[in-house]
């Protein structure tokens, strides 16, 4: 097991410009536990995992990575613990695929050192935990987009960090590939005891993957805690202004949300 | 794609604990050095092949000394007319030839890999063409010595990529604005050093081709001894953010997250790489597309991954030397070595600008 690290988000206040988009958020993300944030288009849960991992300062309230300010560490030893999957990510033209994962190295190497064995031997780690051992030593521009980000996990896999934020990690994935980026990260979560904090855009997958799923709703937390308790139709209904109905999903027994529209609905 | 079961007990097992385990290891350390052998490989060649052109140029000419005698110049010793044809015409030149390639190699692929674009090179987007056109009019108009002419070409340039930084900024910076905004403001400065010229009295054709297109003709030590020195402070301090440099290649975010201080390597690399261009153009003149082929030609050689810094000032060093030893003796009359590069470079820019139009491309 790894080492038992806090994130906690206090009156966080983060915007754009003159646009206020987050405005007094409090979070606590469970130490070892999945916890994703779902929210309507443009609600700030990309600023919020942006702010989260030190990308933006924030204009108020700060976010604690054992009880320190993210925002006052050196970047550098921040990175050793907490990483970051952005949303678009991108590969340099021609890079293989396990210099690519070897960049996951940098916090911990330092501005001349020498690549030692312990940087490959991670990097060996995360290409078997993605299986992709055997496209190593291919070039990224020529894999599929499953397999793409398969290799980007794989770089944040390689930065051995105890909190792993990643932002939609499943978009432009067909819906196989979604779930075995969800089973991946489930199985980091559960072997190593990664903390792991994403956003994403399926309610229903997020529902079941979370441990503690987290609505955001007019800059602040609209509810947070296990699926059955937070995804209820009343919260579909603020948080995205859509009529809804929730049952069990019958194979995970989590809430499973069917959205009710203007047309294709029965009596 | 297969469906690849993934491993639920890999991501616990520590693989140095049994053999299969280490040999997975094993393997990528050997991919790694592979890729490392081949960079060095490349780099040795370049090196050797700069210093014997180094050697030949200081050899070939109108008279053609031995090695034997280019030894003894170089050691000190007084040997007859190549003390004075080695030691005081083909020696600067020479050197400067180096200093100013590696100057331009460097800057070049630093604004490139910064950019994420081989259309961004400083003599493209109007850095050099800013450090130029103030030392000619520091020189031309001003009559100023070397030392100050260099600080004024490199005021020039630092004010030029503020410049074209601040006029493509909104928002955050795109490459093709700042592309395009730094050619409509090279082309500006261009016209700027053409009146200067033209409006000096006593300038002469030597003078012109140099701010124009970039030359070495008369190089002299005072010439060369600011470059050299820009090169031992500047060239240090950028290849300490060589990785820095490349981890932001991923973008901004990734590389943030990978614990790089984006804004701060980003203001060093760009003071550090506009310093040394500027300081090499108030020496030769823009040497035309120098900055803008070297980081694209190192990068075929060394292939992908890994810093281009070093293989690319080589490369601009290698192609000023042999641009300039072409020009002087390989056709009929005497050409400046810009006029070689130039002609050398704008073919590379028409292919890229055809390519990049049909896939978007980046470096």
């Amino acid at each position: 097991m790894t080492e038992q690290h806090t994130l906690v988000v206090e009156r966080l206040v983060l915007g754009y410009g003159d646009r206020v988009v987050i405005d007094g958020l409090d979070l606590v993300i469970p130490t070892g536990r999945i916890t994703a944030i779902v929210g309507a288009n443009a609600c700030g849960k990309s600023t919020l995992l942006r702010s989260m991992s030190r990308l933006l300062t924030p204009r108020g309230g700060s976010v604690l990575l054992d009880g320190k300010q993210i925002h006052k560490m050196p970047p550098k030893q921040l990175a050793q613990t907490l990483g970051l999957l952005p949303q678009s990510p991108i590969a340099p033209e021609g890079i293989t695929v396990s210099d690519l994962v070897g960049r996951g190295r940098h916090p911990h190497q330092g501005i001349f050192s020498r690549w030692s064995t312990d940087d490959d031997a991670a990097v060996a780690a995360a290409l078997e935990a993605t299986g992709i051992l055997d496209l190593a030593e291919r070039s990224v521009d020529e894999l599929s987009g499953g397999q793409r980000q398969r290799v980007w996990i794989a770089m944040a896999l390689a930065q051995q960090t105890d909190l792993l934020l990643l932002d939609e990690p499943t978009t432009f994935l067909d819906v196989n590939h979604q779930v075995e980026v969800l089973d991946l990260l489930t199985d980091l979560n559960r072997a190593r005891g990664t903390t792991v904090v994403m956003v994403l855009h399926d309610l229903n997958l997020a529902a079941r993957y979370a441990d503690n799923l987290v609505a955001i709703a007019d800059g602040a937390v609209h509810a947070a805690g296990p699926a059955a308790e937070v995804l209820t139709e009343d919260c579909v209904r603020a948080v995205f202004g859509l009529d809804s109905r929730v049952i069990v999903d019958p194979t995970s027994g989590a809430p499973l949300m069917l959205p009710i529209g203007k047309h294709h609905v029965q009596a | 794609m297969t469906s690849n079961a993934l491993r639920p007990s890999s991501p616990t097992s520590d693989l140095t604990s049994d053999a299969a385990g280490r040999r997975l290891v094993d393997e990528v350390a050997r991919n790694r050095i592979r890729r490392g052998r081949r960079r060095r490989t490349v780099m040795i060649v370049l090196a050797a092949a700069v210093a014997a052109v180094f050697l030949v140029s200081l050899m070939v000419g109108q008279t053609f000394y031995s090695p034997l005698d280019v030894w003894h110049v170089l050691l000190g010793e007084q040997v007859p007319g190549a003390s004075f044809t080695v030691g005081r015409l083909r020696l600067p030149r020479a050197t400067l030839a180096i200093a100013a390639g590696l100057c331009f190699g460097l800057g070049g692929v630093t604004f490139q890999t910064m950019l994420r674009n081989p259309l961004a090179s400083p003599d493209i987007i109007g850095i050099s063409a800013g450090a130029s056109a103030a030392a000619a009019f520091a020189i031309v108009t001003l009559s100023l010595d070397d030392a100050e002419v260099s600080a004024f070409a490199i005021v020039a340039g630092l004010v030029v990529a503020l410049v074209v930084y601040g006029l493509s900024y909104r928002g955050g910076v795109a490459g093709t604005r700042l592309i395009l905004i730094g050619i409509g403001v090279a082309a500006m400065l261009e016209s700027l050093t053409t009146w200067v010229l033209s409006g000096a009295a006593q300038w002469d054709l030597q003078e012109a081709t140099r701010w124009l297109t970039g030359s070495l003709n008369g190089a002299s030590w005072p010439q060369v001894i600011p470059v050299l020195i820009a090169l031992a402070v500047l060239g240090p301090v950028l290849l300490s953010r060589s990785r820095d440099l490349s981890t932001t290649q991923l973008g901004d975010d990734t590389a943030a997250a990978l614990g790089v201080r984006v804004n701060v390597t980003r203001l060093v690399v760009i003071v550090t790489a506009v310093g040394l261009i500027s300081f090499a153009t108030a020496a030769a003149g823009p040497i035309a597309f120098v900055a803008f082929l070297s980081g694209p030609i190192a990068a075929r050689l060394v292939g992908p991954g890994g810093s281009l810094l070093i293989p690319s000032a080589l490369v601009g060093a290698l192609l000023v030397l042999v641009a300039d030893f072409a020009g002087q003796y390989a056709f009929g009359s005497r050409f400046p070595v810009g006029v070689v590069t130039g002609v050398l470079g704008a073919p590379y820019l028409i292919w890229l600008i055809i390519r990049s139009n049909r896939s978007g491309g980046s470096l």
